[in-house]
C-alpha cells in the first residue's frame, strides 16, 4: 500500500466524482497530497468519533434511537458524513460540503489503519469500532442505496427460485425471527454459504441446510458487515508489513504512536508495585478493593480450593496486575490447590507451568496483560463449573441480587445496580457497586479495567496522593517505553520535558470529563 | 473385558505389543494423509505424546508412515493427541522465525463428556458410566450427526469412543478442515442449547417459534426419552428429582404440542413445558472451547485410555444402538497373543477404520 500523502502526485479527479457514494468499503487508499495539519486533524477527529462509537455501544443498545442520535450529533460535530444524503455540494455552517466530509472520512480511516495495525489488541479495537460505525451508517441508507452498495461491491449471492421458496416456507418462517409469511412471498431469499453469515448461524436466527443459509434481502446487512470485517482484518495485516516505510518519516511517527497508545489506555502490566502486596493481605483486600468479578473468583477459590482455566487466567492476571510477583503467585495458588484434591506433585506438573506462562516465563514468553472489562464481558462466557466472567453480565439477576445482599449493599443500591444491568450497562453497574461499597457519591473515573477498580479503591482507602503519583508515573513510563521501543532504526530525540508535555496535551483531549 | 482385569501398571508391558502388532498404522496414515493432495499435509501435522511418568511432549511430527511407526514403537506413548497442520514441520518449529509458525488447518472436532451431565443423571457421576446413562451419548451422537450432515452439509464424520466417559467427533471434510476459529465457534454455538455457568439455574433457552434444528433434535430425544428418563433414570420416581423437574418449568415459554405420556402424575398445566424438560435432561452438552481452536489437541483414535485400558475405537453409526462401551477392545488380554487373535483383531480394526476412511477419503481424492 503506497502512502503517498507525502509524495508528489498528479492532481486527482474532481471531488464530486471521487466521492459520489455515501458509503464505502475503504478498498482503495487515497491518492493525494495533504498537509501535515490535515493529517493530524483528520486522524484525531476520527479517533474521537470511534471513541464515541465505543462509548455509546456500551451505554445504549446498538441501533436504538438514543444510540443513533448520539452518533449523528458527534458525526455532525466532527464534520463527518452523518445523514447519508445524495451528493450535495451545498456547504453547511462548518464550511464542508458532503463530498468534503466523505473525503475526510476516507483519508482519516486510512491514517488510523497505520496507527492501529501494530498489535493484535489495537487491531481488534479498531476493527470493532469501524464495524459498528459501518453498521450504523449502512442501516441509515435507503433500500435503494443498499442495493446499489451491494452491486458495487460484488456481493453476488444467488437467490432461490419460487418453487424452492414455497417448499421451504415453513422452515423459513420458523427459523428467522424477522420473517413473516409476507416476507417469504415478497422478498428474494439468498443462498449464502454459512461461513459468510456466522453471526446468524451462531445465534441460530436463520434456516441452514446443506451448508447454506437462506437469508431474506432485508437481512443482508449481517453479511455485508462480515465482509467488511474480513476485508479490514486482511488490510490491517498488510498495512502492518508496510509500517517500516512509514515509520521512517519522522513527522508521522510520533503522532501515530501516540494515537494508538492513548487509546489502549493503561494495560497494568508495568509492575511498579511488585511485591508491595503480601499474601496475607489478599483475603482482606478481596473484600475491600476487589471488583465483584475478582471477589467472586477469590471466594470460589477459597471454597473449592480450585478454579478452572478461565478463572485462573482472569484472576491470575489480575493478581499480577495488582503487584504479586511470580514467586508469590506460585505460592498462593499452590497452597490453595493443595487444600483441595491436588497434591503438590500434580500442582507442580500441571498448574505451575501455566502460572509461569502468565508471567511470560514459558512458551512464547509473552508477558500477558490483565484482562480489561470489555474482554471479561465479551469473551469466553462461563459455563457449568466456571466462576469467571463479569457477574453483572453473566449472573442470573436473582443470584446477583442475593450476592449483593450478602455483601451488605443497601436495597436501594441493589435496585439501581439491577436497573443498570437490565439496560446492559455492566461497567456502569460495577461503578455503582464501587460507589456503594466505598461510600462515595460519584466516581471520578470511567471504569474499564478490573485493576483500575483496584487502584482507585486503594486510593480511596488511603495513600491517596502517593498512589496517584504512582499511576501517573506508570503512565509516563509506558509512554516513554512505547516511543523508544518503536524507533529501532531512527535516532530519537530524547524524551525531554517538552515532548512529554506535548503528549500530555494530546492526552487531555481524550480524557473523559 | 471387565475393567477389574486391567491394571495400569502393566501398560509398559502391553503398549509395545499394542504398537507392534495391533495399531492400524497404514489406515491411520491413509486417513491423515488425505490422499496426498496437499503438499506436506502429513509432515506438518502436530502430534503430542504422553509418555511414562506423565512426561508430555508436544510438536511431534513425522515425514512418513514408517517414521511414525518407528517413533511410536520406540516411545510407546501412553496417550496420543492429534493437533493441527502447521505452516512448517512442528518438530522444527524452534527454527522458524517467531510469528511465522502458524496452525493452518485441522478437522472440526467435538467432545462430549459424561461429567457435563452430572446434574441430570442419577445412576453415576464423575468418571463413571453405565448402560443406563450411555443412552445420553447415543442421543448426542444422533442429534449432532444429523445436524452436521443435514444442516451444515458435512459428509465425512468419524465418531470415536474416548475410552472412558465420552465420545469425540472428527469432521474431516476439506471445508471443515479449513474453517476459521470464528466459524468453528459459530458452528459449536449453533449446536449448543444448554447455556449457563455456576450462577444460572435455567439452562435451556428456547424461543418461539421453534427453530427447525431444535425440532429435529427433539424428534431424536423423543425416541429415547420415555425409556431413558422415566425408566432408567426414574426422574419422577423420587421427590428430589421431581422437584428438580418442576423447577425447570417457567411460565413464559409456549409450545405447539405437548408430549403425550410424560407427566401423568403432574398437573396438566405443566405439560406444555415438557419440551424444555426433555432437552434439559437429554440434549448434548458440548465444550465449545474444544471445537473453537484450530490448534487444539484432541485424543487420537486408537489411542489407549491409560485409566481404563480401553482403546479409542471408531463407533459404527449404522449400528449405533448396539454400541457397548464395555465391550470395547482393551489393551490387556487374558492370554498371550496368538497369531490368529492378532489377525482377527487387526481385521476388526481394519474394517472399522476402512469404513470410516472410505467415507472421508472419497470426497477428498479427485
Amino acid at each position: 500500500m503506497q502512502f503517498s500523502e507525502r509524495r508528489k502526485r498528479v492532481g486527482s479527479r474532481p471531488q464530486a466524482e471521487l466521492y459520489g457514494q455515501p458509503l464505502q468499503f475503504y478498498g482503495q487508499p487515497p491518492l493525494e497530497n495533504i498537509s501535515l495539519t490535515e493529517f493530524e486533524t483528520f486522524a484525531v477527529d476520527r479517533l474521537k468519533l470511534l471513541k464515541t462509537v465505543e462509548n455509546v455501544g456500551v451505554s445504549y443498545l446498538k441501533g436504538s434511537p438514543q444510540y443513533v442520535k448520539k452518533l449523528v450529533a458527534e458525526s455532525k460535530n466532527l464534520n463527518f458524513p452523518y445523514r447519508l444524503e445524495a451528493n450535495d455540494d451545498r456547504k453547511c455552517q462548518s464550511g464542508l460540503s458532503e463530498p468534503d466530509k466523505r473525503r475526510k472520512d476516507h483519508i482519516s480511516h486510512f491514517i488510523l489503519r497505520l496507527a492501529y495495525c501494530q498489535t493484535e489488541d489495537l487491531r481488534r479495537w479498531f476493527i470493532q469500532q469501524e464495524v459498528d460505525l459501518f453498521r450504523y451508517r449502512f442501516n441509515d441508507l435507503s433500500p435503494k442505496q443498499k442495493l446499489e452498495f451491494l452491486h458495487r461491491n460484488n456481493l453476488q449471492y444467488d437467490t432461490i427460485g419460487i418453487e424452492e421458496k414455497k417448499a421451504l416456507k415453513d422452515k423459513l418462517l420458523n427459523s428467522s425471527p424477522g420473517v413473516s409469511g409476507i416476507t417469504v412471498e415478497d422478498q428474494d431469499f439468498y443462498k449464502v454459504p454459512f461461513q459468510d453469515a456466522l453471526d446468524l448461524v451462531r445465534t441460530r436466527k436463520v434456516y441452514l441446510k446443506a451448508g447454506y443459509v437462506y437469508i431474506p434481502h432485508q437481512e443482508i446487512v449481517t453479511i455485508v458487515l462480515n465482509d467488511f470485517r474480513t476485508r479490514l482484518s486482511k488490510a490491517l495485516a498488510l498495512t502492518a508489513r508496510s509500517l517500516p516505510a512509514v515509520h521512517s518519516d519522522e513527522r508521522l511517527q510520533p503522532l501515530l504512536n501516540h494515537l494508538s497508545h492513548a487509546y489502549v489506555g493503561q494495560d497494568y502490566s508495568i509492575q511498579k508495585n511488585v511485591g508491595k502486596i503480601s499474601l496475607e493481605q489478599i483475603d482482606s483486600l478481596s473484600g475491600k478493593s476487589y471488583p465483584l468479578c475478582m471477589r467472586h473468583l477469590h471466594q470460589a477459590l477459597r471454597e473449592n480450593h480450585h478454579l478452572r482455566h478461565g478463572g485462573r487466567m482472569q484472576y491470575g492476571l489480575f493478581l499480577k496486575g495488582i503487584g504479586l510477583s511470580l514467586e508469590q503467585a506460585l505460592q498462593f495458588w499452590r497452597s490453595e490447590f493443595i487444600r483441595g484434591k491436588v497434591d503438590a506433585d500434580k500442582f507442580d506438573k500441571a498448574y505451575a507451568y501455566s502460572i509461569r506462562h502468565m508471567f511470560g516465563k514459558e512458551g512464547k514468553r509473552t508477558d500477558y496483560t490483565p484482562y480489561n472489562c470489555m474482554k471479561v464481558i465479551l469473551s469466553n462466557p462461563p459455563s457449568q463449573g466456571d466462576y469467571h466472567g463479569c457477574p453483572f453480565r453473566h449472573s442470573d439477576p436473582e443470584l446477583l441480587k442475593q450476592k449483593l445482599q450478602f455483601y451488605k449493599v443497601s436495597p436501594s443500591g441493589i435496585n439501581q445496580i439491577l436497573e443498570l444491568v437490565k439496560g446492559m450497562h455492566y461497567q456502569l453497574a460495577c461503578q455503582k457497586y464501587f460507589e456503594l461499597t466505598h461510600n462515595i457519591e460519584d466516581t471520578t473515573f470511567s471504569l474499564n479495567h478490573p485493576n483500575q477498580y483496584f487502584l482507585e479503591s486503594q486510593k480511596v482507602f488511603g495513600g491517596g496522593r502517593d498512589l496517584k503519583r504512582e499511576m501517573d508515573a506508570t503512565q509516563k513510563a509506558k509512554e516513554n517505553s512505547v516511543v523508544k521501543a518503536s524507533n529501532v532504526k531512527q535516532e530519537l530525540p530524547t524524551n525531554g520535558p517538552e515532548n512529554v508535555a506535548e503528549m500530555e496535551d494530546l492526552d487531555s483531549i481524550f480524557q473523559e470529563p | 473385558m471387565p475393567l477389574s482385569d486391567y491394571d495400569p501398571a502393566s501398560l509398559p508391558d502391553l503398549l509395545p505389543l499394542y504398537y507392534r502388532r495391533l495399531f492400524p498404522f497404514s489406515q491411520y496414515y491413509r486417513w491423515l494423509n488425505y490422499g496426498g493432495v496437499q503438499k506436506n499435509y502429513f509432515q506438518n501435522r502436530e502430534f503430542s505424546f504422553t509418555l511414562k511418568d506423565d512426561i508430555y511432549v508436544r510438536y511431534q511430527s513425522f515425514s512418513s508412515q514408517i517414521e511414525l511407526e518407528k517413533e511410536m514403537q520406540k516411545m510407546n506413548p501412553y496417550k496420543i493427541d492429534i493437533g493441527a497442520i502447521y505452516s512448517h514441520r512442528p518438530n522444527q518449529h524452534n527454527t522458524v522465525k517467531s510469528g511465522s509458525f502458524q496452525a493452518l488447518e485441522k478437522e472440526l472436532v467435538f467432545d462430549i463428556d459424561m461429567t457435563d451431565y452430572d446434574d441430570v443423571r442419577s445412576c453415576c457421576s464423575a468418571a463413571d458410566i453405565c448402560s443406563k446413562c450411555w443412552t445420553l451419548m447415543t442421543i448426542a451422537i444422533r442429534i449432532l450427526d444429523r445436524a452436521l450432515r443435514e444442516d451444515f452439509g458435512f459428509k465425512h464424520l468419524l465418531w470415536v469412543y474416548s475410552g472412558r466417559r465420552g465420545v469425540h467427533c472428527w469432521v474431516c471434510d476439506e471445508a471443515a478442515r479449513k474453517l476459521t476459529v470464528a466459524a468453528r465457534s459459530a458452528v459449536a454455538e449453533y449446536l449448543s442449547l444448554i447455556k449457563g455457568g455456576e450462577e444460572t439455574m435455567k439452562k435451556v433457552v428456547l424461543m418461539d417459534p421453534i427453530h427447525p434444528f431444535i425440532r429435529a433434535s427433539l424428534a431424536v430425544v423423543n425416541k429415547y426419552f420415555l425409556r431413558y428418563a422415566l425408566q432408567d433414570q426414574d426422574i419422577l420416581g423420587q421427590k428430589e428429582s421431581v422437584e428438580k423437574v418442576l423447577a425447570l418449568t417457567p411460565e413464559d415459554i409456549l409450545f405447539n404440542n405437548s408430549h403425550p405420556l410424560i407427566f401423568r402424575t403432574v398437573s396438566l398445566s405443566k405439560l406444555k413445558h415438557s419440551f424444555k424438560i426433555m432437552l434439559q435432561y437429554c440434549y448434548p452438552r458440548l465444550d465449545v472451547n474444544v471445537s473453537k481452536g484450530v490448534n487444539h489437541l484432541l485424543k487420537s483414535p486408537f489411542s489407549v485410555h491409560p485409566k481404563t485400558g480401553r482403546i479409542s475405537v471408531p463407533i459404527d453409526i449404522g449400528n449405533l444402538d448396539a454400541f457397548d462401551p464395555f465391550a470395547v477392545p482393551t489393551i490387556s488380554l487374558d492370554r498371550p497373543m496368538e497369531a490368529e487373535d492378532e489377525e482377527n483383531a487387526e481385521e476388526t480394526k481394519e474394517n472399522d477404520k476402512d469404513a470410516a476412511d472410505r467415507r472421508k477419503i472419497r470426497g477428498d481424492e479427485v
